[in-house]
């Protein structure tokens, strides 16, 4: 049996927190990019072409994309052969994340009640999903989600009966109703079935798949493809000021549902889409 | 249009804004977000009185800026490294400030840089008080921080990011999204769009 102590963890999860709010990911900057030459808008131009200076900015002074640098949120993947030595894993990942958002000069967006609303000061708690899978490995996916958009999120609880139109009219209604809030150019993830908290799961796991990816299934695959289509038809453009694009990719997940239901849970991202994965 | 503005605000400069120009603002703006907006409301209200003419008043000096003619920016930033002004400054979302904004703009306030949508109460209040809310962009905060020169916590230092700052900023873009005649750039954006492009 394989054994990876702590220390390596906490090292690896404070670099990947800085990192990421420093560089976006490669499949990000490129449909930015992308989205500058197709938009027609002016204005939209003008934005998407700021995005991207702010990009340069960013990497070159360190400064991070965007000042929300959100709650850190991780997926992480433990083979079941692996044994952990040291710290309990889920503390050694927020030991990262406050050796991460200290010395990154990270903003600490976190307050350890949400009535009495007192900062932690460290950025944490982290939120973490685990998921036990096959082999030695443990697979770190970070994506530090600022909440802007997560607040113009939604999960609707569609009937079967509503079907395909039903999954692609309340994605469309969510991001109509989000418009210039949640920083358009959007990455719109999306849960489709399992449960409530499933579906809702799904759609922000669904926002660290790389853009412009497709779903497995086919159909589904082509429900990303139309409702992006149909989200740039809406006009709403970058910043929500006019334009062409108003989203840079769908990315749904699926899973296995219940005989009476129909989840749908959407999650809302920016242009500022973080997310990186490490093996360790 | 393109405009270069200077805040605090003189009438005249005010009264010429219009929905969908884009500006460059220069002066001292203050940064204050949810939880100083909170403490600012608060303090208004404890601190109301009536004036024997009938106007309701209130103790000025209970706020750490004074509102007249000036501009709050819904800023949050990162920390600043060795050698920077400030860290990352971009806007947040402006709704979340919608309770707030008709007090603070009957009691002086005049601009508000931001992002997203504000409510009906906010607009009418807008109008009433001959303010203007400009929109920057959304997650260009590496970028906006280059137009602010200077940065000070001049109040409620314990709120960490959520500090009320004073800064100095040049040439900071912005974009007039509602201004004092209820026009209201957001809800013609997308018609515009599409009259454009037509």
């Amino acid at each position: 049996m394989r054994t990876l102590n702590t220390d390596v963890i906490i090292s690896a999860v404070k670099d990947m927190c800085i990192s990421a709010n420093l560089y976006l990911a490669d499949d990000m900057k490129k449909k930015l990019e992308e989205a500058a030459i197709e938009e027609d808008s002016p204005l939209g131009k003008q934005i998407l072409e700021q995005l991207m200076e702010n990009l340069d900015i960013a990497a070159e002074d360190k400064i991070p994309i965007c000042q929300d640098t959100g709650m850190a949120v991780f997926f992480v993947n433990v083979g079941q052969d692996l044994h952990i030595e040291g710290l309990k894993l889920t503390d050694a990942i927020n030991e990262g994340v406050r050796q991460g958002y200290k010395e990154g000069y990270l903003r600490k967006s976190v307050v350890s009640d949400p009535l009495i609303r007192t900062n932690t000061g460290d950025n944490t708690p982290a939120i973490i999903h685990y998921d036990i899978v096959e082999g030695d490995k443990l697979e770190i996916t970070i994506a530090p989600k600022g909440f802007g958009s997560e607040n113009m999120s939604k999960v609707y609880m569609l009937k079967p009966s509503d079907g395909e139109e039903g999954v692609k009219a309340s994605v469309l209604d969510a991001v109509k109703n989000a418009g210039p809030n949640a920083c358009p150019p959007l990455v719109v993830g999306v849960g489709l079935g399992g449960d409530f908290e499933l579906a809702a799961k799904m759609a922000k796991k669904a926002l660290t798949r790389e853009a412009g990816s497709h779903s497995k299934h086919e159909h589904i695959a082509k429900i990303e493809e139309e409702l992006l289509k149909e989200i740039n038809s809406t006009g709403i453009g970058p910043g929500g000021l006019g334009g062409k694009i108003t989203a840079l990719a769908v990315n749904i997940e699926s899973h296995a549902t219940h005989i009476a239901g129909m989840p749908l849970a959407v999650n809302m991202c920016c242009h500022v889409n973080r997310h990186l994965t490490r093996v360790l | 249009m393109n405009k270069h503005i200077k805040v605090p605000f003189s009438k005249d400069e005010l009264a010429n804004l219009e929905a969908g120009d884009y500006v460059y603002i220069s002066g001292t703006i203050y940064s204050a977000r949810d939880a100083a907006h909170k403490r600012m409301y608060d303090a208004i209200n404890a601190s109301e009185y009536k004036h024997e003419d009938g106007k309701v008043l209130f103790d000025k000096n209970i706020l750490p800026l004074d509102l007249t003619n000036n501009v709050i920016y819904y800023l949050g930033p990162t920390p600043a490294r060795e050698g920077q002004v400030i860290g990352s400054a971009g806007p947040t979302t402006s709704s979340r400030m919608d309770k707030y904004t008709p007090l603070l703009l009957e009691k002086g306030l005049r601009g508000m840089i931001g992002k997203g949508k504000r409510s009906k109460e906010v607009i009418d209040a807008i109008v009433e008080n001959k303010a203007v809310y400009f929109a920057a962009v959304g997650g260009a905060g590496a970028l906006l921080s280059k137009c602010i020169k200077k940065a000070e916590v001049i109040a409620y230092d314990d709120l960490g990011t959520e500090a009320i700052r004073k800064m100095e900023v040049e040439e900071f873009p912005a974009i007039v999204v509602a201004d004092s005649k209820g026009n209201n750039l957001y809800d013609t954006a997308v018609d515009n769009y599409f009259k454009r492009i037509n």
